[in-house]
């Protein structure tokens, strides 16, 4: 069994969590088509360390993880305020 | 016996000459190189020498050939998709395969057996019903088959009310059917040998000269490899699981994820399973293969690692789901687990044709079901890089899609059924 320790409830089955997809910059509101077709679909999908979103399910938790793909280890795991630590204001570009 | 073997050993057709030619030098110019030698790029080589004459071709492979996914699939071949683009495709792909070991003159054991996606909800058997309708409308052979018929069809399947998920209904699609991988992969690695393309083995693809103007990548001139760099006309990368890495080496991002897909097989059984038998709610397929072994799998992993490795939550997932459809299952020991790195991309179709780079083409995104469309991918590869016009039949797979979000959904059709 892989282990993963999610920084809410600590070292847990990996089977209790899903993956959320690589953390990538939120374009800016009101940004044109390309910024959102490289947000929404293109991928770095790199052989290497490679930082993600993941959800632990049980306790509805959204988490960053570091791992390295070529040989599946978690380096680390932390919170996301960590790394976000403003509100995005997502009405923002409906009022330019 | 003992006799014929050792007349065998003593005479001069002993060892039997080799399928493909013994390593050589690399030249150092090609008009085409493609890289990745499965049976994509293979493939191409094949026909690029067979339909267009064009033989100064050389595959480069970084392992051996057929190394990678096309010698780990579980080798399933139909063409009942959902989207009409997907079921033309696939459909010149099927009729392909059936005339392809006369066309090898090699025993590729292509099997119909008839594949059964099976429905265990109201809107499993509402999505069959339409995919049913879009095959027919394309001249498909498929149709929604109810329990009381399907039980007749399969009836090794466990068809109790007392289980999580009891069967529904079936979508049946006589043309289904299975063929030896290894076959395919030397099959068009020795026919385009023969006819005069080079097969370079154990030589991997580094790095691509790419001329630039104002910054932006422009056209690619050749090609670097752990054996020394070569000029090359016109490229294309077959390389599934590898496809964002070399992409990346052309300078260019992939809308793909690279996860692994696992697979398993039984101990061999007494042939009891002719049909192909899939279950999306279930997360599973199997096929009996020609030596009796029952060939499984299921999903993609749940997450993307650049690695082969097996799992037990993979083993544990399946076989919870294999018991409800065959219980005796319980009783049959596994005899292999194995896994390849498969190209996914959001809306289960793959990415064929032209790149943001000049004379740089791309054949990607065959996820978990490329095997069955090798030799149409082989055939509409080599029209596009000999005619250098994309062939209308590949068009709506473009990469191009992404940015026009025009994406094709084939999801309800390839997910678990590959
Ligand atoms: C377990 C499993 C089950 C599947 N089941 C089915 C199925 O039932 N039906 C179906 O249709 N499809 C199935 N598929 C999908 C199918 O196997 C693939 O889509 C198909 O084989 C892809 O063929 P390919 O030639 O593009 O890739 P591959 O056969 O993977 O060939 C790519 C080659 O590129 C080489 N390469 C990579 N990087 C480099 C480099 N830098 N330089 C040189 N060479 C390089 C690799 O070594 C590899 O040999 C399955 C896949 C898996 C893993």
């Amino acid at each position: 069994m892989k282990i993963m320790t999610c920084p809410l409830n600590g070292p847990r089955n990996i089977s209790e969590f899903a993956y959320g997809g690589e953390v990538k910059e939120l374009p800016a509101p009101g940004c044109d088509n390309e910024t959102w077709v490289d947000y929404v679909y293109l991928q770095e999908n790199l052989a290497g360390v490679v930082k993600e979103w993941w959800y632990h399910t049980p306790t509805a938790f959204w988490f960053i993880a570091e791992r390295d793909t070529r040989t599946d280890t978690i380096l680390k795991t932390y919170a996301a305020s960590e790394v976000f630590k403003e509100r995005v204001d997502f009405a923002a570009g409906d009022k330019e | 016996m003992p006799f014929g073997l050792l007349k065998f050993g003593l005479s001069k057709g002993h060892p039997v000459p080799r399928a493909l030619p013994a390593a050589s030098e690399l030249r150092d110019s090609y008009d085409v190189v493609i890289i990745g030698g499965g049976g994509h790029g293979l493939a191409t080589a094949y026909y690029l020498a067979r339909d267009w004459g064009i033989t100064n071709v050389a595959v480069l492979e970084k392992g051996y050939v057929g190394g990678g996914n096309t010698g780990r699939n579980t080798t399933i071949i139909r063409s009942n998709y959902l989207t009409p683009e997907g079921v033309k495709f696939y459909d010149e792909s099927v009729t392909l395969y059936k005339d392809l070991a006369n066309d090898f003159d090699m025993n590729i054991m292509y099997s119909e057996r008839g594949h059964f996606t099976l429905a265990h909800t109201d809107s499993a058997i509402r999505t069959m019903r339409w995919r049913a309708e879009v095959n027919k409308h394309m001249g498909i052979e498929s149709e929604l088959v109810m329990r009381d018929e399907l039980q007749r069809m399969v009836p090794q399947l466990n068809y109790s009310e007392d289980v999580r998920y009891p069967i529904m209904g079936a979508l049946y699609h006589a043309p289904g059917a299975i063929a030896r991988h290894d076959a395919v992969a030397w099959g068009y690695g020795a026919g385009a040998a023969r006819r005069g393309a080079t097969i370079h083995q154990k030589t991997e693809v580094t790095g691509l000269e790419i001329t630039k103007a104002n910054g932006s990548p422009r056209r690619v001139t050749g090609v670097h490899t752990n054996r020394g760099t070569i000029r090359a006309g016109k490229v294309i990368q077959c390389v599934a699981g590898m496809s964002g890495e070399v992409a990346r080496m052309a300078g260019f991002k992939l809308p793909i994820k690279t996860i692994p897909l696992q697979a398993c097989v039984s101990q061999p059984l007494k042939p009891f399973l002719d049909a192909i038998v899939v279950s999306g709610s279930l997360h599973v397929y199997v096929s009996q293969s020609s030596r009796g072994e029952l060939v499984m799998g299921g999903s993609t992993d749940p997450y993307g690692v650049y690695m082969t490795r097996s799992t037990l939550d993979f083993k544990e997932g399946l076989m919870m789901h294999m018991m409800e459809l065959l219980p005796f299952i319980g009783e049959v020991k596994l005899l292999r687990q194995w896994a390849g790195m498969t190209d996914m991309t959001p809306d289960f179709a793959p990415i064929m044709g032209e790149t943001p780079v000049d004379d740089y083409y791309i054949d990607a995104g065959w996820g978990t079901w490329g095997f069955k469309a090798t030799p149409v991918v082989g055939k509409r590869n080599a029209e596009m890089l000999a005619t250098g016009k994309v062939p209308d039949l590949i068009k709506p797979f473009a990469l191009q899609r992404f940015h026009d979000f025009t994406l094709l959904g084939e999801k309800g059709a390839a997910s678990v059924g590959h």
